[in-house]
């Protein structure tokens, strides 16, 4: 495999619940993230899957370095990221960038695409200097399927795809080595999805980008990235590739994630496996000792509520899984 | 395939059309008139209903398919929405031309309607009990003590732990998955024939969404409700439906029973949407798109309103609007080369 180029290790972000007005306690954390470790390859797509609140956005705030991790190392090219001087810090972020969510709330209405998708350079004028800034605007939005005649006109005046594409100039406008996608596609409708996912795939190839794929959409985290990391409540709970992850999956977690997967073929009704998990996500404030999945899980045993499994390979997991029960089981394809 | 659509006794007989249906929405226009113009958001819109089954009513955003529920329900906003033209009949009882009491009693104990959004759609300054307890002595009069035991079993019927303490519990006091069950069983309090789900689980997350999609299945089992489910998602169609029409830009495309539509689409829009997905069960290259944007419902493409897109397109599309047309069995499919996707292998 080819250089790691972002490595992250025991990465912790705890949020303070704080209480009363004048003099503020602090009573509790929130464990947003707590502990995850994880290797980004040049050129390949690391995809993050887990429901709301399991930490995967805080995530990517963390990675791109917009909230101070509690503990632990995010390291660029060997380099700790946190630890560098604002000047290297400043040239650093240059190479990661974010694709929001939400494109109806992640560009400015009263700037106009091309100030958009220039911003970044008004931050780093040493990327291209003022005279160029317009050409490169217009050759950006070109890259992105966008029509550079466009360059005056303002976010609503284009459709939700259509923004979700300057959203991805802006990210790629500083050539940037990695960029972090939150949930890219999840507001846009079917159709368009495919078109933006279609664009991210061509854009990796032609840049030699690296991602890191934050959705909860299983379906089109499988088709884009080459390596899957499942979330749960701010724990890594299983890796691997992508058949690893969908083919083989060993944690039972997973395993409930991928048969709630609504397949869009009938004929599927009677052999897809059905795990149906009980009750709610527990809350990130105060997760249940030992295995955190262990309230949810039906392999659940004493040992769960005591120690907790460890992300490793185990001898009935060929990749790394967090659970002291994992096992195989292929629930897409086949009864289990 | 000829004209097959009276297959029982005409009961009203006025328009010669059977009212064999539960719930039969008939050549519904809606039109929003807006500052920029009139959006024509419905455009002869007609599907029906039978206890026990469930129609999945698929379309993207701006196609139609809330609004259609919303005429039904009696809940569009008028203005900027007018009803131009059609019938909703239940029970062969046209909702549109009745009066508004009579229609109050349809609302809720004949027709009942869970929303997306649970947490906008319930009130929070009143606690669930209350909210699910109003039902019963408003309409049932019963008293507050009765109202509140029927609540509670409700809560119990949808699954909600400890029932009776969470009633004096306010909205946002539930989780996602619990709100959408509060919404449900408050659609359910006065034992509607009809169950219209709008985009039930689309806030929800997967597992969740696996929940309450399979408690929505047992209550229409149990009681033999007629369910419409509004949805953009095929996965949860292919999972639950038994019927099928699909919308696009206010009309219906095809409809089809959900075995034929997923193994044949008979509509180039159809077919491309299902060719447009990632499936988990299958990774592939670079994925079918459809090309350009949903239409502008303030100019409607002439002709077909889907050739814009279309990857058959000919002539004929951009002038002529093509008919829904049956195919054989349940299916219908409004494009001019319907039959030639029809006869394919």
């Amino acid at each position: 495999m080819s250089e790691v180029i972002l490595e992250v290790r025991d990465l912790v972000k705890h949020f303070p619940i704080r209480q009363g007005i004048l003099f503020k306690r602090t009573i509790g954390q929130i464990k947003a993230v707590d502990g995850v470790s994880l290797d980004l390859h040049k050129g390949e797509t690391l995809g993050i899957v887990g429901e709301s609140g399991c930490g995967k956005s805080t995530l990517a705030k963390l990675l791109m370095n917009l909230e101070k991790p509690t503990s632990g190392e995010v390291r660029y090219q060997g380099r700790d990221v946190l630890r560098l001087n604002p000047a290297d810090q400043r040239r650093l972020r240059r190479n990661i960038q974010l694709v929001m969510q939400d494109p109806y709330t992640s560009l400015n209405p009263r700037m106009t695409v091309g100030d958009i998708v220039g911003e970044p350079y008004e931050i780093h004028p040493e990327v291209a200097p003022k005279g160029e800034r317009r050409r490169k605007v217009q050759e950006l939005l070109d890259v992105v399927g966008l029509n550079p005649e466009h360059i005056n006109r303002y976010p609503h005046q284009f459709s939700g795809g259509q923004r979700q594409r300057i959203g991805i100039a802006r990210a790629l406008a500083l050539k940037p080595e990695v960029i972090v996608c939150d949930e890219p596609v999840s507001a846009l409708d079917v159709s368009i999805q495919a078109q933006v996912m279609n664009l991210l795939d061509q854009l990796q190839t032609d840049f030699n980008l690296s991602y890191i794929f934050i959705a909860h959409d299983l379906s089109v985290v499988r088709h884009i990235a080459d390596r899957v990391g499942v979330m749960y409540l701010g724990k890594m709970v299983e890796v691997g590739t992508d058949d690893d992850i969908y083919v083989r999956p060993t944690h039972p977690y997973t395993q409930a994630l991928l048969s709630a997967v609504p397949v869009p073929d009938p004929t599927a009704r009677q052999r897809k496996a059905v795990i149906r998990l009980e009750g709610d996500v527990p809350s990130p404030a105060n997760p249940p000792s030992g295995c955190r999945f262990r309230t949810r899980c039906w392999k659940a045993q004493e040992i769960c509520s005591v120690e907790e499994p460890l992300l490793q390979i185990r001898p009935t997991s060929g990749h790394p899984s967090a659970c002291h029960f994992a096992q195989e089981r292929d629930v897409v394809h086949a009864a289990g | 395939m000829s004209d097959i659509k009276v297959k029982t006794a005409p009961v009203l007989g006025v328009d010669g059309r059977s009212a064999g249906h539960l719930l039969e929405v008939d050549n519904l226009h809606v039109e929003f008139r807006t500052r920029d113009g009139i959006a024509k958001v419905i455009n002869g819109v007609s599907y029906h209903v039978d206890a026990g089954e469930t129609l999945a009513v698929l379309g993207e955003s701006g196609s139609g398919k809330s609004v259609t529920a919303q005429t039904i329900m009696g809940i569009l906003d008028t203005p900027p929405g007018f009803v131009t033209d059609g019938a909703i009949r239940f029970r062969g009882k046209d909702l549109l031309t009745m009066g508004k009491d009579e229609r109050r009693l349809v609302r809720g104990e004949g027709i009942a309607m869970v929303f997306q959004d649970a947490l906008s759609a319930l009130n929070p300054v009143f606690t669930v009990g209350f909210q699910i307890a109003e039902l019963f002595r408003k309409r049932r009069g019963m008293s507050r003590a009765d109202g509140y035991k029927r609540a509670a079993e409700l809560l119990d019927l949808v699954k909600i732990p400890a029932a009776s303490a969470r009633l004096r519990d306010y909205p946002h006091q539930f989780s996602g998955g619990m709100r959408q069950r509060v919404m449900i069983a408050m659609a359910l309090a006065l034992d509607p024939e009809v169950l219209i789900a709008d985009e039930p689980t689309t806030a929800l997350d997967v597992t969740v969404q696996a929940q309450i999609m399979d408690l929505l299945a047992e209550i229409r089992r149990d009681r033999n409700m007629g369910m419409i489910l509004i949805t953009h998602d095929l996965g949860v169609v292919a999972d639950v439906a038994d019927r099928i029409a699909v919308m696009y830009a206010g009309r219906i495309v095809e409809q089809a029973d959900v075995h034929a539509l997923y193994g044949k689409p008979c509509h180039p829009y159809t077919l491309a949407l299902l060719d447009s997905l990632p499936r988990l069960d299958l990774k592939g290259q670079e994925l079918n798109t459809i090309k350009g944007l949903p239409p502008n419902l303030l100019r409607i493409p002439s002709g077909c309103a889907f050739h814009p897109r279309c990857t058959m397109a000919r002539d004929i599309c951009l002038t002529q609007r093509p008919a829904l047309v049956e195919l054989g069995g349940v299916r219908s499919s409004a494009c001019h080369f319907a039959e030639e996707l029809y006869g394919r292998e």
